[in-house]
């Protein structure tokens, strides 16, 4: 209970809340480092899976089919034989892969929208808004599921997809940001002083912009990787036999009553690496004081 | 109150038409060729030619949507390319079992967050506030189809309480209909739990922070009366919207959902047409789907007037 | 003027200490007074003062997990800081009711007005339905609201400020109470309006010959209604006495300071008011010696080191002040 003591992720709780010594505050604490040893732990064997002394994520091997988890298969294997840990590890390839590349996407493309919105203002915002409200008037996973049927899954169009979708939460983001900025006197001083709207924007807003920015993008990685698992969980991701840890619950939810552990280890992979970064997320959060209110 | 209607009104209007464009340019302006889907690639030109013929792909695109447009507005979907069965018919046949689902879990979901957000908006800071916002953080991490076969692993394979598979529609057996969905519903219920709660409770502190409570306490009203018939209405604006917006998520929920728990929904037959490419298929469901969901939010827009007289001006 | 026999109210050694994230922030600290049926007590103090933070004590309306109370509150013989919580719930609003600085932010903005003022009547008379409609009607009547009837289905936002302060009103006198406390119930109107709120809260309290607790940041609000007058600075109380008395010859140079920043109206137009310069302690750590030290012009180094206590200036003490040089006796306001 100790370490929700000092939750500061629900800043709202109250003005006078308990007394927190400053100094609590300040260091990032067990709620960040376990998350980051973990995420950064799952990225550097994602990134080596290759390398590593792996059995073939997809050969089958008949010879040990769904075996429990033991000596020599750590996770046990599935239905097919192949080895989970290996699966589970390239499985973590797509969720990554998605999950950084459509938020960057979004957030540039968002992010550029967004300042030029926030600082522009008048006509340019309207358009803006106008226009980012037509992209949210649809349910998301809508637009991809149409797409996909008619496009075939693949990972670069979930990217450009998820990562469109994601563009009107980064505006909003950048240009609630950019007009707290534009009107602090460093930003005011500057246009005194005559430096091009360019300047202002690049110099001045962008360092300021990025850092709240960055820290919202965390929520937005860890729901897409989300996203991500639907989708592969319904076969729209990666097509099989390669594995994704969506499309591996999927497989082994059919026989969940006697082979739970093949679904169960993909999705707590899942469940700990979202956790892991909401967690990390938070953690930054109150420490940049940026509060959910901005949006 | 009527001029605030008659405004979103207006706005409906024209989100829909936005929306009904979107759904058809969307299937119509994508690289691809329903005739080449539908053939096969080893089709011949003249073949191809054809098919597009009957479907009346040679035809300008405007032609086209406004003729999609007007069979949209009387409910003619077309048929399936591939099951020749019309399209709004097999809709009609699946969406009451969405639509039921998610009335419940929607109402589940309100259910679990209204009493938890109340309670721990009183008792900020206390130890069931601190319990329950672990637990929200966690919810938040679990997708949709973990918690679906988590508890259906735990309530219908193990504990064997809940059927695991399967539906029975109400009118047949109402006891047996809500047992199929008591887990779906409950999946997607406790996936939408944790945003639900933290909004009603921020929003409940804020309110409970402002003089008009001062006042309601210095009436000598009791702390029930207070939390449920003062605070509660000024502090459910946001989640009103907020549960609009969920609707959304309902959606990518229910297609998850209705496929574990092998729902005849409208979710999973939309997950099998993009399997089969049925375009026509996609494209109704898709068009369904989205102008239910801004109805929603139109539904949602007058409740919100409901609850806010400032509003209504 | 003055009922003899027991005070309604009588407070002694109170103090309300918030905790905060910087420690505990002594809000009220040290305060004793009382106040007779039918007579009026007023509370004048600068912002910050502790004015609210005491009248929220002594209704028992801050949050427990947030604040510690200590010392006495008598109201008719029993310490309203041990009675039970159901017990003072329903003392609150029918044996003392409050009326708060700002009706726009203390009447719910999604609650009829008749609803708000029907409550009250339900939890302490057990009226419901038609009778209290007429009361209601009745209430909006006395406090010289216009068109009663229609109000009641009315929403505060529909109401001007003065009106929404006159629902307060009603609100607060629904149950006829014996003590009402009126927290700055003019300081958020407009000029024009302050007065007829004052009078009508001085009428009403005459009617019912209820006692009155007036809080104000301006000596010359209290002057005209109040029968004595507690000046309060940082939490604490530190002059005291009639009306009459104090006005005729205040002693603590706090209080001659805030007449001089009150406008008069004997004063010829454009007359420059001086207002007090510096700003009240902070009171997480108030100074040790005598409150107002960093901004008073007499202080010296016993002011800074040890607090004056209130002593009386006049023979039946019923005039006291705290200050280690008071500014001298007779016709000190200038
Ligand atoms: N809920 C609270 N938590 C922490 N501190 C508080 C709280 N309420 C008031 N305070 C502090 O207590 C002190 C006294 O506040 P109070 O509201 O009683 O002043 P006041 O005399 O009523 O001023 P005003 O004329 O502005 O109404 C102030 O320093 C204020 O910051
Ligand atoms: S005690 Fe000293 S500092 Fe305080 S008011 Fe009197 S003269 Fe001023
Ligand atoms: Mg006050």
């Amino acid at each position: 209970m100790n370490a929700l003591a000092d939750d500061p992720g629900h800043e709202t709780a109250s003005p006078v809340g308990a007394t927190i010594p400053m100094r609590v505050r300040d260091r990032l604490g067990l709620r960040f480092w376990l998350p980051a040893a973990w995420i950064t732990m799952v990225v550097v064997l994602a990134a080596t899976a290759s390398l590593l002394p792996l059995p073939s994520p997809i050969e089958t091997d008949f010879t040990a089919l769904s075996n429990w988890p033991d000596r020599a298969h750590w996770f046990g294997t599935d239905q097919l034989g192949r080895d989970i840990l290996s699966r589970a590890i390239f499985g973590a390839r797509i969720s990554l892969t998605v999950g950084l590349l459509a938020p960057a996407l979004g957030l540039g493309i968002g992010m550029l929208l967004g300042m030029t919105a926030g600082y522009f203002r008048g006509r340019v915002e309207i358009v803006i808004g106008a226009a980012m409200d037509a992209v949210m008037a649809f349910p998301g996973i809508l637009v991809v599921l149409a797409v996909t049927a008619y496009v075939g899954a693949s990972v670069p169009l979930l990217v450009i997809l998820l990562g469109v979708l994601t563009v009107p939460t980064f505006m909003r983001v950048a240009r609630a940001n950019t007009l707290v900025f534009a009107q602090h006197d460093f930003v005011l001083a500057a246009r005194a002083m005559g430096a091009t709207h360019w300047r202002v924007l690049s110099l001045e807003l962008l360092p300021n912009v990025m850092i709240p920015i960055l820290i919202y993008a965390l929520l937005v990685v860890s729901r897409i990787i989300v996203v991500e698992g639907v989708l592969s969980f319904l076969g729209l991701s990666l097509p099989a036999p390669w594995p994704t840890w969506g499309n591996m619950i999927a497989d082994g939810q059919v026989e969940l009553a006697t082979l739970p552990y093949i679904p169960f280890i993909p999705a707590a992979l899942m469940f700990l690496t979202v956790l892991s970064i909401n967690l990390i997320g938070e953690r930054l959060r109150a420490r940049t004081d940026l509060r959910g209110s901005v949006l | 109150m009527t001029s605030y209607v008659l405004r979103k009104l207006l706005r409906l209007g024209l989100v829909l038409l936005v929306v009904a464009a979107a759904s058809f340019l969307l299937m119509n302006l994508l690289p691809g060729d329903v005739a080449l889907a539908l053939l096969g690639n080893e089709a011949t030109p003249e073949a191809v030619a054809q098919v597009r013929a009957e479907l009346g792909l040679d035809q300008p695109l405007l032609m086209r949507y406004l003729h999609w447009l007007g069979g949209f507005l009387c409910g003619d979907l077309g048929r399936s390319y591939i099951t020749q069965v019309p399209v709004m018919e097999s809709i009609l046949d699946r969406l009451p079992v969405t639509i039921e689902l998610m009335l419940l879990s929607q109402g589940l979901a309100l259910l679990i967050a209204v009493p938890t957000g109340v309670l721990c908006a009183y008792k900020a800071g206390s130890r069931i506030d601190q319990l329950a916002n672990a637990v929200g953080l966690f919810l938040l991490a679990a997708p949709v189809f973990i918690l679906a076969i988590l508890l259906m692993f735990l309530f219908a394979l193990k504990l064997r309480w809940l059927p695991s598979t399967g539906y029975v529609p109400f009118m047949t057996d109402p006891v047996r209909n809500l047992a199929h969905l008591a887990l779906p519903a409950l999946a997607i219920a406790l996936a939408e739990w944790p945003s639900l709660f933290a909004v009603l409770r921020g929003d409940m502190i804020k309110t409970l922070q402002q003089d008009y409570i001062a006042l309601a306490k210095a009436k000598g009203l009791g702390p029930a009366f207070i939390l449920f018939r003062h605070a509660l209405r000024p502090s459910s604006f946001t989640l009103v919207t907020l549960s609009g917006l969920q609707i959304a998520a309902t959606i990518a929920g229910a297609l998850v959902v209705e496929t574990i728990f092998g729902l005849p929904g409208i979710g999973r037959m939309l997950t099998g047409a993009v399997y089969n490419r049925d375009m026509m298929l996609v494209q109704g469901c898709v068009a369904v789907i989205s102008v239910g969901y801004v109805l929603i939010n139109f539904g949602v827009d007058l409740i919100y007037a409901l609850l806010d007289p400032r509003v209504r001006q | 003027m003055m009922d003899a026999g027991l005070p309604l109210l009588e407070v002694t050694d109170l103090a309300t200490h918030f905790h905060t994230q910087r420690g505990l922030l002594r809000a009220v600290d040290g305060v004793s007074f009382s106040v007779r049926r039918g007579q009026t007590l007023g509370i004048v103090g600068e912002s910050g003062s502790g004015k609210s933070a005491l009248a929220r004590t002594i209704i028992r309306i801050l949050s427990k997990r947030h604040t510690t109370t200590t010392g006495r509150i008598t109201f008719e013989g029993r310490d309203l800081l041990t009675v039970s919580e159901p017990d003072m719930r329903d003392i609150r609003g029918r044996d003392i009711a409050m009326v708060f600085q700002d009706p726009t932010s203390s009447l719910n903005p999604v609650k009829q007005v008749g609803v708000q003022i029907e409550e009250v009547l339900a939890r302490h008379l057990g009226l419901r339905g038609r009778a209290a409609q007429t009361r209601a009607i009745e209430l909006l009547t006395s406090v010289g609201m216009p068109l009663p009837q229609e109000r009641l289905h009315q929403y505060p936002h529909q109401l001007s400020g003065g009106m929404r302060q006159r629902v307060a009103i009603a609100i607060a006198l629904a149950c006829e109470p014996k003590l009402l406390i009126a927290d700055e119930p003019t300081t958020a109107l407009d000029v024009t309006i302050q007065a007829q709120i004052l009078d009508l809260l001085h009428r009403r309290q005459k009617a019912h010959h209820m006692a009155m607790i007036l809080i104000s940041h301006d000596l010359g609000v209290v002057a005209g209604y109040t029968d004595t007058v507690a000046v309060m600075y940082a939490g604490q109380i530190v002059e005291q006495a009639s009306t009459r008395s104090l006005f005729r010859n205040c002693r603590m140079p706090y209080t001659a300071a805030l007449m001089r920043s009150a406008p008069n109206l004997s004063d010829p137009p454009h007359t420059r008011l001086r207002a007090i310069t510096g700003r009240p302690p902070d009171m997480v750590l108030p100074p040790p010696g005598c409150r107002f030290e960093p901004r008073c012009d007499d202080a010296t180094d016993i002011c800074r080191n040890r607090r004056p206590a209130l002593s009386a200036s006049d023979a039946d003490g019923t005039h006291r002040y705290a200050c280690w040089h008071p500014v001298a006796s007779p016709g000190a306001s200038a």
